[in-house]
């Protein structure tokens, strides 16, 4: 077939972007940091080039599925796939006896993963509905579609553990084979169900709450959110000239879906490349290996491109949602509303598997309790197996359901002291300079929090408002606030690399290894290089990712790129204007003193002496020993948490318990805003998906373990008309241990809608949701208890 | 089945199956801008023009296209990267991946609406879900797009 739609080339507007960021450059003082630089990749995107996974996939690749246990729990009995075979066009079918038996997770996590070594790619024993039985190749989706109902599976059928509150020492055991596997001391036995397991505390946190004038006890319950990016996850494989596996995969993690792979594979890690594309949003699911083992064991297998594309349906059963967690919150207060302790145990529900279990949990104390300052406080969980579909990394990591719990805790206790939360708030949270225990002992060196707060008041016109106007048309008005911190980077753990090489006529190739996912990293990265190069940003050719070329890096989670990365590319540049300055000592034939590197020419101060760099890189192609190329890593022994506040006003119906979000106001604190464009959108996005989770989206199931929610017909994300208005302002610290004073914004954005609309409605209609979400039926419930029996 | 279109201005003759949809043709025909985000005609990342008309391309049976135009991104020339840059310059696009569909979209909303509020843009647009931008940005650019006429008058009669 001919083709309609084939690549035109760059954008023939070139000379517009060009003329767009330039007047932004301008706009900030000649500076790229700091300013609103359009994407690198923007007119590639909005013209629909063919750039993402499934647009380059070699056309004859297998088609690859896999078929779903129907069952929560149950063991394999036989599997006939005689007739399935038979199916012209099929070129493979594996089942679990034809995989390698060596435990691994699906964690994209440094070595050695806090989460345990529970999977299998195939497994006689399934955990969840959805859970991969077999494995099914074929050249044509049709052929592989009539393979897959021609599959006879006779399972032994076990009772199924659905609920997470009856998970730990439960007599159904979810793990009970011997080779499973925990790397890392976090607390985890399967024959207790337990994933981790720990108790963190300072003080005497049950003495100090008996002296506290007034106390609030609440238990709060997030459940499962799909990350639901618009990109299912997709992966395809082939084996290249020397006979390696290539990956090109939708993933936030290339380096580990290399070691993951080799691990799942039983194969050597030299024997694995991969490659990630444009990938069309992440939000955390693509931190995990959801599909890359199907694709990668049918083509080592066969020798063949195999691709593997989730449909939403399956990307919504069998995938990476967030941890549903309870969390119990205590916490109290002087009678001049000065707190003194919290107390805050969170039960997690990891799910069938443990992917990201013991780490998420741990977020959902340590980055909801120091926002404020106490005497004491102490932070327990258990994470717990169960026969739901394996949770994950979603944005906010376990922060966004802590936060949940502790700020509403705070609202509650605002609400019973008489109190404005913005007043109590202002009294306890932590300001810059302070030390957060709860925060592994760190010092908040950089923090604006407080003027966030007092900007978002401004802007919602809180004073005005708070806590309710009545519409006089059966309708109320109600505020609510809420704060939220995360961190930059997994500190002492994470590591961001660049290399960096200088190219005839002197421009810059700049490899990285973390991903951009549409958060705009390779930009944000680009744009810290031209300033540290003193050059233009269309000299700096940015490249990822490639785990054969790429320098190592962790990945683009954990809020870690533009801190972590961000710092690697500081460091490279300084390596390579060294070499720069050297390079020309020698071609101007003086010493390096006395030269200066201005990002276009090195000059010898007073004499005129010069060489351009320009000519400094075309002539190193010629006669040279000296490569130019700069590499530099990066990790963090602290993770300075980026800060903000969100204020909702919602409209409550009385008479219906309809909700309608008028307006939401944000002001954050991510240190230094290196592009006030992508950070005003991350905002604005990660706003919007709290706002999901707040009043939308659930994961529910059947009592035979079924998902409701598998598609997007029953999962609501919001469209434009359920976000309101939505504000956006920054209060930029400046972070001392940043690049330029940077921290992080990807993963807060999401933390305050849940909590601060919470109590935005409390203050509407006087019911207190601590449930998510946040439904008119919960709401109607609360305010006619009479009516339907009982109270929620 | 053999059928015959105009796919972005050229004639067409793909053989196709008789359960075929839209979107899967116009992929194999080489319009990859046109994405599936989901099976239950919800996200609008699939949009295509049918006859000036904006479709869901996933639910739209490829055999429907027999005798029709059929537009997409492709077809769509410089009128598309001049509404896409709006979008880019705002930081709108994110993953790119919703940006397509959107665009068509926009681009059809231009054509049918005169001055539409801020509601009816929105109305027009819900079928086009984004999960990065939380929707304010790709309003700011809808919203210059619609503009940028009048602004350049405005400019000009200073």
């Amino acid at each position: 077939m001919q083709a309609v739609g084939s690549w035109r080339g760059p954008a023939k507007g070139d000379q517009k972007e060009r003329e767009y960021n330039q007047k932004a450059l301008a706009d900030h003082h000649g500076k790229y940091v700091g300013a609103a630089i359009m994407k690198k990749d923007a007119m590639s995107l909005v013209t629909g080039k063919p750039v993402y996974t499934d647009d380059l996939a070699p056309k004859d690749c297998l088609v690859v599925k896999v078929l779903r246990s129907p069952h929560a729990h149950a063991v394999i009995q036989s599997i006939d796939c005689s007739n399935a075979e038979k199916v012209p066009g099929i070129e493979c079918i594996l089942t679990w006896k034809d995989v390698p038996q060596k435990r691994f997770t699906m964690a994209g996590q440094t070595y050695p993963e806090p989460s345990p070594y529970d999977r299998l790619i195939l497994d006689q024993r399934v955990r969840f509905v959805g859970d991969a039985v077999a494995i099914v190749a074929g050249e044509t989706e049709e052929a592989v579609d009539h393979a897959l109902r021609l599959i006879r599976v006779k399972y032994q059928v076990l009772e199924a553990l659905l609920d997470f509150r009856k998970a730990k020492d439960s007599y159904i055991l979810i793990h009970p084979e011997e080779n499973w596997k925990s790397l890392v001391p976090v607390g985890a036995d399967n024959s207790r169900n337990l994933c981790a397991s720990d108790c963190d505390q300072q003080g005497n946190v049950d003495e100090v709450l008996k002296s506290c004038a007034h106390v609030v006890e609440q238990s709060y319950h997030v459940k499962a959110n799909q990350q639901a990016m618009m990109e299912t996850f997709r992966a395809y494989s082939y084996l290249d000239a020397y006979g390696r596996l290539n990956m090109v995969a939708s993933t936030q993690v290339p380096f580990h879906v290399r070691r993951i792979l080799a691990h799942a594979l039983d194969i050597p890690k030299s024997k694995v490349r991969v490659i990630k594309p444009r990938i069309g949003g992440g939000f955390g699911a693509k931190q995990t290996v959801v599909a890359e083992v199907y694709p990668a064991i049918v083509t080592w297998m066969t020798g063949k491109p195999a691709e593997m594309i989730y449909s939403r349906y399956e990307s919504q059963i069998a995938s990476s949602p967030r941890h549903e967690m309870e969390v119990t919150v205590r916490v109290g207060a002087d009678e001049n509303g000065i707190l003194q302790a919290i107390d805050v145990y969170t039960l997690s529900n990891t799910g069938a598997y443990g992917e990201h279990g013991p780490t998420t949990v741990g977020l959902s104390g340590h980055k909801s309790i120091p926002l404020y300052r106490t005497k004491a406080y102490r932070f327990a969980y258990d994470v717990v197996y169960t026969n739901r579909m394996s949770a994950g990394a979603y944005r906010g990591y376990g922060a966004t359901q802590g936060i949940f719990a502790v700020e509403s805790a705070i609202n509650e206790l605002a609400d019973q002291m008489h109190m404005d939360p913005v007043v109590l708030r202002e009294r306890n949270m932590v300001r810059q300079g302070d030390v957060m225990p709860a925060y592994y002992g760190e010092t908040a060196l950089s923090c604006t929090l407080d003027k966030c707060m007092a900007r978002a008041a401004e802007m919602i016109g809180w004073k005005d408002k708070f806590p309710c106007r009545d519409m006089g048309n059966g309708k109320v008005r109600g505020v609510g606030v809420a704060m939220a911190m995360q961190g930059s980077s997994i500190s002492n753990v994470d590591v961001g690399s660049v290399s960096m090489k200088i190219n005839d006529d002197g421009f810059y190739t700049l490899m990285v290894g973390c991903s951009d996912m549409g958060t705009g990293c390779d930009t944000i990265l680009a744009q810290i290089a031209a300033d540290c190069m003193d050059c233009d940003i269309d000299d700096i050719v940015v490249y990822g990712t490639d785990t054969d070329i790429s320098p190592y890096d962790s990945g683009s989670y954990a809020s870690s790129t533009t801190y972590l990365t961000g710092m690697a590319v500081v460091k490279t540049c300084e390596n390579l204007r060294k070499q720069i300055i050297s390079k020309a000592a020698k071609y101007l034939e003086c010493s390096e003193e006395e030269l200066e590197f201005d990002g276009r020419r090195v000059f010898q101060i007073g004499s005129g002496k010069e060489i351009t760099l320009k000519d400094i890189g075309n002539r190193i192609m010629c006669q040279n020993e000296d490569a130019l190329s700069a590499c530099e890593s990066h990790y963090s022994p602290t993770s300075p948490p980026p800060y903000m506040t969100g204020m909702a006003e919602v409209e409550v119906d009385m008479e219906t318990g309809e909700v309608e979000l008028i307006d939401y106001v944000a002001v954050v604190d991510c240190g230094t805003v290196v592009n006030p464009n992508l950070a005003r959108v991350q905002t604005e996005g990660g706003i919007g998906q709290g706002i999901g989770m707040a009043l939308y989206e659930d994961v529910t199931y059947s009592d035979t373990g079924r998902v409701y929610e598998n598609s997007f017909m029953q999962y609501k994300i919001p469209t434009r008309q359920d976000v309101g208005t939505v504000r956006v302002e920054f209060e930029p610290s400046f972070e001392p241990n940043g690049p330029f004073g940077a921290k992080s914004i990807g993963e807060i954005v999401i933390n305050t809608p849940s909590p601060a609309i919470a109590s935005a409605v409390y203050h509407a209609a006087g019911v207190r949701i601590r449930e998510l979400p946040i439904t008119a039926e919960k709401i109607c419930r609360g305010m006619y208890p009479e009516k339907f029996g009982r109270k929620e | 089945m053999k059928i015959q279109f105009q796919l972005n201005g050229r004639t067409v003759c793909p053989e196709i199956e008789a359960d075929m949809l839209l979107l899967d043709l116009v992929r194999k025909l080489g319009c990859l801008s046109v994405k599936r985000g989901c099976e239950t005609s919800n996200c609008g990342l699939c949009t295509v023009l049918m006859d000036g008309t904006p479709v869901l391309s996933c639910s739209v049976l490829a055999a429907r296209a027999e005798g029709r135009k059929i537009t997409t991104l492709e077809g769509m020339g410089e009128e598309a990267e001049e509404a896409g840059r709006f979008l880019a310059q705002e930081g709108g696009e994110q993953c790119g991946y919703c940006s397509p569909g959107f665009l068509m979209n926009v681009l059809a909303m231009e054509k049918e609406l005169d001055h539409p509020s801020e509601e009816e843009i929105k109305e027009y647009l819900a079928g086009n879900l984004c999960r990065c931008s939380g929707y304010m940005s790709q309003l700011r650019a809808v919203k210059k797009y619609l503009n940028r006429k009048e602004e350049t008058a405005d400019a000009g009669s200073r």
